[in-house]
């Protein structure tokens, strides 16, 4: 198996992103508008002069006319893209991989998700016909099963894991305060956050990421190019995604203290890049926080901490906004929601900001690095997909 | 000779105390303890439940027939029997049959498989309710029994059928118009003066046909809905001392269509070999069935007797219960409905969802669940053989409860569960609650109705706590008792043929 990448090759001149939220009064079609503008307007550019669009949604719509029609994008190539969680992400891996194949040379990503329409709390899958033999179970307790594994497993007794993962909460929580396109923009104390009801197994409702709707918007041109647009381009780095073939779900080895597709494919994105030493390396990390324990599990799994020593790291500050390696400075999923097509793309909208300098002062991160990553997961311990994107402020 | 090969009853795990039915109605109710279906249970569930112990009791006999009576069917113009028969594994040229609608076709069908040739597998199965309060609410019970007829060729015969007698009258005692959730009642007094004749008539044809007096019957078991009627025959059927024995409405109630086999079954658990049983079953008229048992029944011990599953109980409050029986409906959890199945999908999967039958890697064993053509590990195509897992046991891995998910009574306990031999699925847990659930536990399988939308049931399985002494032999230690590394099915027999 070869994975090449397409290290330096692709460069993103222009980001959007609206601000994540219960938008009632904000249909679909807007979202998709407004992100798509602050990209076009970035880059100094418009909706004619790219030359395809990759469109990520779960379930706001089908096909690429649910972008083209509010978008009124004429005899473009406009393509619709699922991946579970990685979906905002998937939409900007297939539009940088078709500009570094020369195929076009401008492209478009945007990821879109209308979640508050369902009246539902909650996500919700469509129901593909099926024989019913398949779980219901919700991805919170399905994530909630990981948290006790890994205290058996390194020997944290319960108080003290329930107060690392209270940690992430309140960290991700602290970052969001300081975010204007974030949902909660509200510190939460310790207390709070372990006082909180429980919904599945040990993790409260503070222990997992809201719902909101959102969308957010990258524009990719050629390295060579990207300077035509703005003197300040990201390049990327690595693209690197993962679908799992769900053995973890049936396989009595697995033992639900790490994600074998996380680590498969921040490998893979690692070896693209040429990161060996990412804790050092990275400027910043916005990583998958669905639920607090994932968070502490990605850690891992991402190489920012040694295995078993995540959950001292984390107690230790050592991801917080200003700690050796900032994980989600934007406030992450936590403070965000999720709405799923969006996400990826949210994430690497913070690296926009961050390695740029744009970043407003009060959630600034204080290192240098000229590098980030964005990582999404999609589905269940055991099942899931993973992406893991690094982009960089300078060629290497 | 022809009589009884195997019998097993199945009683559900929960029970109300009927003392709870006056607390909160302020009448109704009683004495004791009925039992109660789950939420995720019905008459075909409790049958195949009952189904498979009765076939664990004869591992090698083929089944020529299978047939289900049941006055509450899960469907009605679809046969029920063939999920029975789906979940069985029973061969796909063997006949499955629905023989319901009317209490007396639990008895009826058992007399007519005794009376007929080749094996039949008599399941019968009941859920009773009637409105709060009402002395069926509190009388009832629900349960199956299965009863596996045949002669020599289809295994020991551990009870020897010897004679039937029957009397039948057209009168008005109990009745209920399709689509009614509650039956209705004549007044008690009417249906005596029926019964009571009726059934001394049947008693005394069938102890004449198998030239019995009523002194050498050893273990006699009335069973009927018309409790007074019940009790005055049996004063008139001139039995030794001790020869009655328990009708269970104590403990389990009146489970309608399944209380004559269940009786049997009860009667059977408790006799030694040579002794004489009498079933005596009053329904629309009187069925009498005497057997007397076989040197073979004190070579076989029950694969979990009916006085264990009475005993291994757990109280259901009264709140539930009327939820569970739709009497009463509370607030649904805030998700969405599941959607209905589909039949083409559940038609492919057969072996899977209705036999939990997954596929092991012939090369490196590797269990799929649900089964798959490309293995997990080495990657090897169509090079699977099917993996029956119904009846092997697991171990809890870790579990988690779920407040958020849809479930007709949540919340969710959900478990990883790793079988005894290797293999491991994720799967809801069944008759529990939450707070007793610990790493560690051990579960077995059991068939349950997940939802039902649309009119249509999901059937799948799920796993439960094993509780019986005997079932959790083997355990703790993780000394696989049944397949071996090589993945061998527990019992590769009743593999269907053409499916």
């Amino acid at each position: 198996m070869s994975s090449h990448g397409i290290r330096d090759r692709v460069a993103i001149v222009g980001m959007g992103c609206t601000s994540f939220g219960e938008r009632f009064d904000t249909g679909l079609d807007d979202l998709v508008v407004d992100a798509s503008n602050q990209a076009f307007a970035a880059a100094g550019t418009d909706k004619d002069a790219l030359d395809a669009y990759w469109f990520g949604t779960a379930q706001s719509g089908m096909s690429g006319i649910t972008l083209a029609r509010p978008l009124q994008l004429a005899n473009k190539p406009v393509t619709r893209v699922e991946n579970f969680c990685a979906t905002g992400s998937e939409a900007l891996r297939q539009a940088a991989y078709a500009v570094a194949s020369g195929a076009y040379d401008m492209a478009m990503a945007v990821g879109a998700e209308k979640v508050k329409d369902s009246g539902y709390a909650g996500l919700n899958a469509f129901p593909v016909p099926n024989d019913g033999t398949a779980r219901t179970l919700t991805a919170a307790a399905m994530f909630s099963m990981v948290a006790p594994a890994y205290a058996k497993k390194y020997g944290v007794d319960e108080t003290e894991l329930k107060d690392v993962l209270a940690r992430i909460a309140w960290k991700n929580h602290y970052n969001g305060a300081r975010n204007p396109r974030a949902q909660f923009r509200r510190e939460m104390s310790m207390e709070t956050i372990c006082a909180s009801p429980r919904v599945a197994g040990p993790l409260g409702i503070l222990d997992c990421a809201g719902v909101a709707d959102g969308a957010a918007a990258a524009i990719v041109v050629r390295a060579e190019d990207a300077h035509r647009y703005t003197d300040r381009p990201l390049y990327v780095k690595a693209l690197s995604f993962v679908a799992g073939n769900g053995s973890g779900l049936i396989d009595p080895d697995y033992d639900y203290t790490h994600f074998p597709e996380v680590e498969a494919s921040v490998r893979d994105a690692y070896a693209q890049a040429g990161v060996t030493d990412p804790r050092h390396e990275l400027a910043m990390a916005e990583v998958h926080d669905c639920f607090t324990p994932t968070e502490l599990v990605l850690m891992e799994d991402l190489g920012f901490a040694e295995r078993g020593t995540a959950w001292k790291e984390i107690l230790a500050g050592s991801f917080d906004l200003h700690g050796e390696l900032p994980v989600n400075p934007d406030g992450g999923l936590k403070s965000f929601g999720h709405p799923v097509g969006a996400s990826g793309l949210r994430m690497l909208f913070e690296c926009w900001l961050q390695l740029r300098g744009d970043a407003p002062e009060e959630r600034r991160i204080a290192n240098d690095r000229p590098l980030a990553l964005t990582h999404n997961l999609g589905g269940y311990p055991g099942e899931m997909v993973s992406f893991v994107s690094i982009v960089g402020r300078e060629l290497s | 000779m022809r009589g009884i090969v195997s019998a097993a009853g199945y009683v559900p795990f929960r029970r109300l105390q009927r003392s709870e039915i006056a607390k909160t109605f302020g009448s109704g109710g009683g004495k004791g303890t009925r039992s109660v279906a789950s939420y995720d249970e019905d008459t075909t569930t409790m049958g195949v439940e009952a189904a498979r112990l009765a076939l664990r009791g004869a591992p090698d006999a083929s089944v020529d027939a299978l047939w289900f009576a049941t006055a509450d069917p899960a469907y009605l113009d679809k046969t029920n029997a063939t999920a029975i028969h789906a979940a069985l594994r029973l061969d796909g040229d063997r006949p499955a049959l629905d023989l319901g609608g009317a209490l007396r076709s639990g008895v009826g069908t058992l007399r007519v498989a005794l009376d007929g040739a080749g094996s039949t597998l008599v399941v019968s199965a009941d859920v009773r309710t009637g409105l709060p309060t009402s002395g069926d609410e509190a009388a009832g019970g629900d349960g199956a029994a299965a009863v596996l007829v045949g002669d020599d060729t289809t295994g020991p015969v551990v009870a020897e059928y010897l004679a039937a007698g029957s009397a039948t009258d057209e009168f008005l005692d109990r009745w209920r118009t399709p689509g009614e959730r509650r039956s209705k009642v004549w007044e008690e007094r009417f249906g005596e003066t029926k019964y009571v004749p009726l059934g001394e008539q049947a008693w005394q044809a069938a102890l004449k046909a198998a030239e019995l007096t009523p002194g050498e019957v050893d273990h006699l078991v009335v069973a009927g809905m018309h409790g007074r009627a019940v009790k005055a025959l049996v004063k008139r059927l001139g039995t030794k001392d001790g020869a009655l024995g328990d009708d269970l409405t104590a403990t389990v109630g009146n489970p309608g269509t399944a209380q004559a086999a269940l009786l049997l079954t009860a009667a059977l658990e408790a006799a030694g070999p040579g002794e004489v049983i009498a079933l005596v079953a009053l329904a629309d008229g009187a069925d009498v069935l005497l057997f007397r048992t076989t040197d073979a029944l004190g070579a076989r011990s029950a694969a979990r007797p009916v006085a264990e599953q009475v005993g291994a109980a757990t109280d259901v409050p009264y709140g539930k219960f009327l939820t569970w029986r739709g009497m009463v409906t509370v607030e649904p959890p805030r998700r969405p409905e599941p959607a209905r199945v589909s039949a083409s999908a559940a038609g492919r999967s057969e072996d899977w969802k209705f036999a939990f039958v997954g596929s092991r890697d012939r090369s490196t064993g590797a269990l799929h669940l649900p089964p798959s053509r490309v293995s997990m590990s080495g990657g090897a195509l169509d090079d699977m053989e099917p993996a029956p897992m119904a009846d092997v046991p697991g171990t809890i891995v870790t579990f988690t409860i779920d407040k958020l998910a849809y479930s007709p009574s949540p919340p969710i306990v959900f478990a990883v569960v790793d079988f005894d031999g290797g293999g491991r699925f994720p799967v809801e847990l069944t008759d529990v609650d939450a707070a007793d659930v610990q790493i560690g536990d051990r579960v077995e399988m059991t068939f349950r109705r997940l939802f039902t939308a649309d009119g249509i049931h999901d059937y799948f399985w799920k796993a439960r706590p094993l509780r019986t002494a005997a079932a959790s032999r083997g355990g703790g230690a993780g000394a696989p008792e049944q397949p071996g590394p090589s993945g061998s099915a527990p019992k590769p027999t009743r593999e269907g043929g053409e499916r």
